[in-house]
């Protein structure tokens, strides 16, 4: 028994409709696309979707109370709570830049996104 | 006196900063809050920068990416404009407050970049109780994100669109329950990339439906929902009332432009920002616009372009004594065209045009009449913004106006 999942393009503002035929666990056929990121981004939504996770932690004495963080890279779906729940118990002390790794999660790097 | 002063720290802001000191303009940024970059510090999620940058950044990071081009440049934050006075074409004033008193300084030309403001729950007739818990989305984002405080528990939101969707997924990320989200229109309201969050993480969207009434004491309790027709009106006896502690209004955005009709600039009322001529240039010379100022934008990459775009104009303007041009050919909205921007083209030079369509479609063509342009497009969405380049040579063609279109693809 095949099924089709059928779903808008995230990848970039064009929005494609894409379509995924997936067989015994196994993707048959991938239609719709208009780009490789997106035949592959649709590929990976069926079969193990991933997610950048963003939130805030707070900053002892920054400029403003919080500091902005996401994961270097998209983590798999089913862990994010568990992601938040970890970067729930983070706290950091000014300075914090750009670019700096503040922690890891099961290997991804949660990376600062604004200064404090 | 400077070349020019700008007014919003923002993208379209810093953006107009930094291409006018490229330009060689001695220029001056202010912005009321006490940091730069405007709303884009609390837009902590990815989706920026894409085209601008060519590169995936959230909204700080873009922010921090302009704001690190703007060594030496003269900019003044927790600066407030009372008042632009329009002193001549060549001599403009603007009078500001900040942390130094009082100021009244004189340049040539302006780039106005306040943004938007946030349409609230009177704008869209929400009756009740004057509970605690009715935030706008930005207020709710400001608060989670800037400050690290959680809004509510139990949330409904009021619109589809793209801050909506967003905070919708802010919310369920810290553990909040969100509850609905509530769109009038027949169709959801933001870019199909955010519309996925609804998936994601299982929230309700009740299209074709209203939040009508707000009770609780002291804090929201009860949020009342009724369905409406085809013509938006509520249709009786579809009323239910959904238990939440938080209200969040997601309606749309404004253009911020009170200064700038205080002086007599023209507004087009279907943009809600001034009416501009292809270099961005309002009905006042010498005072430019880009941004959320002149129309809402779904994307900040058009915003910073907008910024630039200005900044140009306005070195132009000051080379010239004014925007030279022979002859202004109209842009004219015609069928499905709900909004465009700029209004008039000089044809002289290429040039972005942004417009939205007023409903959905797909298999479309986009026509410019007078010229015989055609674009095919798969599908178009009120949601989307359409960005089209006009050549010069294609727009000098007309005589007197070009009329934009959306029509069925035959």
């Amino acid at each position: 028994m095949s099924k089709v999942y059928r779903f808008t393009c995230i990848v970039c503002p064009l929005s494609c409709t894409i379509e995924v035929e997936v067989e015994n666990g196994e993707v048959k056929n991938v239609k719709g696309y208009t780009c490789p990121r997106g035949k592959e981004w649709a590929i990976e939504e069926v079969t193990n979707p991933k997610r950048i996770v963003m939130s805030v932690i707070p900053v002892e004495g920054g400029r403003l109370p919080t500091v902005s963080v996401k994961t270097e890279k998209p983590v798999p779906k089913d862990k994010i709570p568990e992601l938040m729940k970890f970067l729930a118990g983070i706290k950091v002390k000014a300075p914090v830049r750009v670019g700096d790794v503040i922690a890891e999660f099961e290997g991804v790097k949660i990376v600062v996104t604004r200064d404090a | 006196m400077y070349d020019v002063v700008v007014i919003g720290g923002g993208p379209a802001g810093m953006a107009a900063t930094i291409r006018a000191k490229e330009l060689g303009l001695k220029v001056l940024l202010l912005d009321d809050n006490d940091y730069l970059g405007g709303i884009l510090l609390q837009c902590i999620h990815p989706g920026f920068g894409i085209h601008y940058f060519k590169e995936e950044l959230t909204g700080p990071e873009f922010a921090y990416r302009l704001m690190n081009k703007l060594d030496g440049v003269e900019v003044k934050t927790s600066a407030r404009v009372l008042e632009i006075i329009n002193y001549s074409d060549l001599e403009k004033f603007v009078v500001f407050t900040s942390p130094e008193g009082v100021q009244k300084v004189s340049t040539k030309t302006i780039i106005y970049t306040a943004g938007a403001r946030e349409r609230h729950a009177f704008e869209i007739g929400i009756v009740g109780d004057r509970v605690a818990g009715i935030y706008t989305a930005g207020e709710a984002q400001t608060l989670m994100d800037i400050y690290g405080i959680m809004p509510g528990k139990e949330i409904v939101i009021v619109g589809s669109g793209d801050v909506g969707l967003i905070m919708a997924r802010r919310f369920s990320l810290e553990g909040a329950k969100v509850k609905a989200v509530i769109e009038l229109m027949p169709y959801p309201g933001g870019l199909a990339r955010n519309i996925m969050i609804l998936k994601d993480f299982n929230i309700p969207l009740y299209l074709s439906h209203k939040v009508v009434e707000v009770r609780g004491r002291g804090r929201v309790e009860k949020i009342k929902v009724v369905k409406v027709d085809e013509n938006l009106r509520e249709i009786s006896g579809t009323e239910f009332w959904i238990e939440a502690d938080t209200l969040v209004i997601s309606a749309g955005l404004i253009p911020n432009v009170k200064l700038l009709t205080e002086i007599g600039v023209v507004i087009d009322p279907s943009t809600g920002g001034p009416i501009v001529n292809d270099r961005l240039e309002t009905s006042v010379p010498g005072i430019f616009v880009a941004g959320n100022a002149l129309l809402i934008n779904d994307l900040v990459d058009y915003v910073a372009e907008q910024g630039e775009l200005a900044a140009e104009g306005a070195k132009e303007f000051i080379e010239n004594g004014g925007i030279p041009s022979k002859r202004w050919i109209r842009l004219v909205k015609g069928e499905n065209i709900r909004l465009l921007a700029p209004h008039y083209l000089s044809g002289e030079r290429d040039v972005w045009i942004y417009a939205r369509v007023a409903r959905p479609m797909e298999d479309v063509v986009v026509e410019f009449v007078e010229i015989g342009k055609k674009i095919k497009l798969p599908v178009v969405k009120p949601a989307e913004m359409l960005r089209i380049k006009l050549r010069a040579k294609e727009i000098s063609k007309a005589e007197d106006k070009i009329t934009m279109k959306v029509v069925k693809h035959e």
